[in-house]
């Protein structure tokens, strides 16, 4: 008897623990949003940050998308062309890579290279007592630390999203017209007829600018959260990745359908 | 210094962003063909062009001799104009004659030259006279029932 209900308890506890956090967490992003006047009106702050999380992240963006871009030029060509129609891979790459992987991807390489810095940061910062030093000198931590951290996310997220669509669709002229010798006026003519502005680029854009609130959130609150040892900021860096790329990858699809639906 | 340095990089980042938001937005729209520089253009009058497109190949007996430069419609006449690029290097005689094919059965459409025996060649402006529509396939398949269906009434 006193077993059967000690594993209730075990399942009542990680569903309110659960939700616990998902209020902490929600509390945490209307904290942002509250006290974020300052990252604009000391904009070098937020400045700093997006050169962390962008500019360092440029590299591994670049050089991904690239290789992606290869590979479905490639997997693209060899599958198209047993329909004899091998002219249509252009809008094969673009498609796929401005509506899904370019800002999947970034998302998901963003949440493993900056995500993860962000956490282990303000994880250190909580443990090593920073964030209590600054309350004790009247300085709001979530003000000065937190939100320029996650406007830096907000804003590079896009930009780092079209980079990686650009470099792919590169990537993918690269195999298709110069190695393989797709022709290169039918590669770009039919990728513009059927690559829309305001359907595919502009709600890849959207994606990421979600993608981007999202992964900062996630990061910000596992580092925030964590527990302050050595321990505990290395789960929350693991966690990081684990619930980011989970809420990236579930937000994708009701994404999607909203915006092929809608 | 470390603080202009850090800016620059920001503004870079910034700047390639926006690059490469206007490259997707524009598709590489001005990208010409690297094969083709100097060319003469001229026109051909379609009944039909099917779903050619603005940069489809111009082939003539199978080599890529030029590109579709842009299509519109005559009010006065009804039918489509279809403004033709061809490198200089490729001369043509005027009574040349121009299909509308696609490649394979769901491919792309492009424009097919056919040389003819006149003794003056397609200059500037000439337009060619002697063209062939694109097949459309509804039309095809009508056809070939009415024929079917008259057949059977015989």
């Amino acid at each position: 008897m006193k077993s059967l209900i000690s594993f209730f308890e075990k399942i009542g506890y990680s569903i309110t623990s659960r939700i616990k956090r998902l209020g902490t967490a929600t509390r945490l992003f209307f904290l942002i949003l509250i006290s974020s006047g300052e990252s604009f009106k000391r904009f070098h702050l937020t400045m700093k940050e997006i050169y962390f999380t962008g500019v360092m992240s440029l590299v591994i963006i670049i050089v991904s998308a690239f290789f992606v871009g290869m590979v479905l030029g490639l997997q693209g060509y060899y599958t198209l062309q047993k329909y004899g129609s091998s002219e249509a891979i252009g809008v094969l790459v673009a498609l796929a890579l401005v509506r899904e992987l370019g800002p999947v991807v970034t998302a998901l390489l963003f949440a493993g290279r900056a995500g993860t810095a962000i956490t282990a940061e303000i994880g250190l910062m909580k443990a090593t007592e920073q964030l209590s030093a600054m309350e004790m000198m009247a300085v709001n931590p979530v003000g000065r630390i937190i939100a320029p951290r996650f406007w830096a996310g907000v804003i590079a997220m896009p930009i780092l999203a079209s980079i990686f669509s650009m470099v792919g669709i590169l990537g993918g002229y690269v195999v298709a017209v110069i190695v393989i010798g797709v022709d290169e006026g039918a590669f770009w003519s039919q990728m513009q007829a059927n690559v829309d502005f305001r359907y595919d680029i502009v709600n890849g854009v959207i994606k990421s600018l979600v993608f981007g609130v999202a992964c900062t959130t996630i990061a910000l609150f596992e580092g925030f959260d964590a527990p302050p040892t050595a321990e505990g900021v290395s789960r929350a860096t693991t966690r990081t990745v684990v619930t980011s790329s989970l809420v990236i990858l579930g937000l994708d699809f009701i994404l999607t359908s909203f915006m092929l639906g809608g | 210094m470390d603080k202009i340095k850090l800016d620059a990089w920001v503004g870079i980042f910034v700047a390639i962003g926006v690059i490469s938001l206007l490259g997707l937005a524009m598709k590489v729209g001005n990208l010409t063909s690297n094969d083709i520089r100097e060319t003469y253009s001229v026109i051909a009058h379609f009944e039909n062009i099917g779903g050619l497109k603005p940069r489809a190949p111009i082939k003539a007996a199978g080599v890529v001799v030029g590109r579709v430069k842009s299509i519109f419609f005559d009010t006065k006449a009804y039918h489509a104009v279809v403004k033709i690029d061809i490198d200089k290097r490729y001369i043509f005689p005027k009574d040349t004659f121009a299909n509308i094919y696609t490649a394979g059965l769901l491919g792309e459409q492009y424009v097919g030259l056919e040389a003819g025996g006149d003794m003056s060649n397609l200059a500037e402006g000439d337009r060619i006279t002697q063209t062939q529509d694109a097949v459309v396939l509804e039309k095809l398949i009508s056809q070939f029932l009415y024929s079917k269906a008259s057949e059977e009434e015989e």
